[in-house]
This record gives C-alpha cells, structure tokens and sequence, in this order.
C-alpha cells in the first residue's frame, strides 16, 4: 500500500516546506478508504474524493499517480505513475507472489521514485521546465469530458440506491474513456468488492499486450515506456 | 423538480419541460446571468432563446462547450474538453477542496507556499 510508503517520505521531510496530498478515490465513500487511512495514521493531508473529482481535473486515469506542484502552485510534474510498475503482471496468479526478481526490481523502482521526490523536494531536480511539462500534460478529449459526466451521475445513482441506472452510466463512461482505469475498477468495486482486482480485471490488463499498465515515468530508474 | 449535479455541488431545481429552469436558478448553477441579450458571464454574452424567464439550462450548457447527461429528472452538467485544457494549459494546479476521515474540508491552493506531492490511491 501506498499511504505508508507516502509517511516515510513526509517524515523523511518534515524539516522541508512539503506536503504530502493523497487523494482517496472512493465513490464508497469515506467508510471504504478509513480502515487503510487510520491504519497508515497519516500526518500529511488524507482526502476522500467520492467523485474522483481530482481524476477529472487533472486527467488521471489509474492510482497511484501523482502530480508534482511547485511553491507557486504550477505543475511541474503531470500525473504520472507514482512508484508502481508492472512488475505485478508475472505474478503467480495460485500463489499470488513475484519471481524474487521482479520484487526486487519492483521494490528498487519504488525506492528510485521516492528518492527523485526527495531530490525535487530538496533541491528543484527533476522538475519539468513550462515547455516540458506542458508537453506532458494527458490529451483531454470530448469523450473523456462526457466518460467524467456520466461517471458523476453514475456514481450518484448508485448513492441513492439507483443501482441499475448507475451501472448503465458508469459503464458509458467506461466505455467513453477506455484508458481509465480508475472509471473500470471503481466500477467494479461498486458492483461487488473484490471484483476489481478478479478475472475480469486480469483480462483486462492481459489485453493490454505491450502497452504498460503504469507507464514509467521519465526519471533516473525507469526504463523508458 | 429536478436535481442538478455540479463538478461540486448539487442543487434541486423547479424545471419543466427537460431542464427549462428559471433565471435565478440557472445563475445559481452556473454563475451566468440571463439579460435580454442571452445568457452572460462578464462582458460576454451567449444568445438563448427564453421563455417567461425561464431558459432550457441543458441546450445552453452544451452550447457553450460543455456535456450533458441526464437520467430521468437528474442531470449531470460536465465540464467540456476545452474548459479543461484552458484550465491545464497555463500550467497552474487546478485547485479543488475535499474533507478528510474527520469531515474537515482541505482547499489545494491553501498550500501555496509549499511544494505539494498530491498522489491518488484507492481502496479497490
């Protein structure tokens, strides 16, 4: 889990004007994200997001990502994948383990993200110039403004118990912006817990073929995409 | 009636004939006033049609860039692809607020000052 990985590096800055902002994105609802939130008992803020309100505003498709905002409040990181690799698609699916490998490999990627963080947080590194960042920005599209407002209306269905109707719209929305994962696997978790990380949800990653599931993002330790 | 849902809020309107809801509602809604040029944000105006005062608030999303969908008497009122990448483009954190375990709201921008690592995770 992320929340206790993202303590770590708080600490590890607790003397650095720094926050850490993780974003719950939970259309369950407070009662879904509280036994991990007071398990990791953050310092830094914990937000729930129902709505996935933050996913919409700045295009993010899939958890963990993370987007880098400077003093000033510009972006100088888009949402990129925060640490996670794909490390996880060779895991044994019986005994649900990684080759020893792959764990290692997966634990360096991890450890060479928070490190940049660290960097950025200390010293600027790593910060994207306007051009860069700009060019990083996700490639909004009319069908992913519609996939948000279907996704909205879907997720307030299911809150008033319009549990049909819900799953039509959220299923449009799905279908409108097929790269969201968030949009599948909230879905599905709305459906019936568990069932976004079941079969379907394999399938789904096995379809990807080459394609990654958490592109790397452009920093010293990833492999390029 | 009807509901309305926002970005961030939710309103619940009088609405006849799909979403044609009066002029004080629609301000309520999207902070556009109804003149007798159109519907006006500033010094800009958009033409609309209105009848007794009332304007049909989904045509006039749409026509200014924006999605809209609806189930029976609730609406969703989107935010359009442009709107989002203006928002994006100047590089500027597109500010939210939202509340933590205890119901305390956060605002994003009242971290100016500081370096903010915002990361997304779920319980799913």
């Amino acid at each position: 889990m992320d929340l206790p990985v993202w303590q770590s590096l708080f600490d590890s800055l607790a003397d650095a004007n720094f926050m850490v902002v993780a974003v719950a994105m939970d259309s369950r609802g407070v009662e879904a994200a509280r036994p991990w939130i007071e398990a990791a008992a953050p310092t830094y803020w914990s937000l729930i997001d129902p709505e996935h309100r933050v996913a919409s505003l700045y295009g993010m498709v899939n958890v963990p990502q993370a987007v880098w905002i400077d003093e000033g409040g510009k972006i100088v990181r888009p949402p990129e994948s925060a640490g996670s690799t794909d490390h996880f698609r060779g895991m044994d699916q019986v005994t649900k383990t990684l080759a020893p490998d792959d764990a290692k490999a997966r634990l360096a990627a991890r450890t060479a993200y928070m490190d940049a963080v660290r960097a950025w947080v200390r010293t600027g590194a790593h910060a994207l110039p306007g051009d860069a960042a700009r060019a990083a920005l996700p490639a909004l599209t009319a069908d992913m403004s519609l996939a948000h407002a279907h996704f909205r209306l879907g997720v307030w269905l299911q809150q008033h118990d319009r549990v049909a109707d819900a799953a039509r719209h959220l299923a449009e929305a799905s279908r409108l912006h097929p790269e969201s994962w968030n949009m599948w696997r909230q879905t599905a978790d709305l459906e019936q817990v568990g069932k976004s990380g079941g079969p379907e949800f394999w399938a789904r990653v096995k379809a990807l073929g080459d394609k990654s599931y958490y592109p790397p993002p452009n920093l010293p330790g990833f492999a390029a995409d | 009636m009807a509901t309305i849902l926002t970005q961030t809020n939710e309103y619940t309107v009088d609405a006849a004939a799909g979403l044609q809801v009066t002029a004080a509602d629609a301000f309520a809604v999207t902070g556009w006033t109804l003149k007798p040029e159109g519907m006006c944000l500033g010094d800009l105006c958009v033409p609309m049609p209105s009848a007794g005062g009332r304007i049909d608030l989904a045509a006039f999303w749409q026509k200014i860039g924006n999605p809209v969908v609806s189930e029976g008497d609730v609406w969703s009122l989107g935010v359009g692809a442009d709107a989002r990448r203006d928002g994006l483009a100047g590089l500027d954190a597109p500010d939210f607020e939202l509340q933590d375990l205890a119901g305390q709201t956060h605002r994003l921008s009242s971290l100016r000052g500081k370096k903010v690592f915002l990361s997304s995770w779920a319980s799913w």
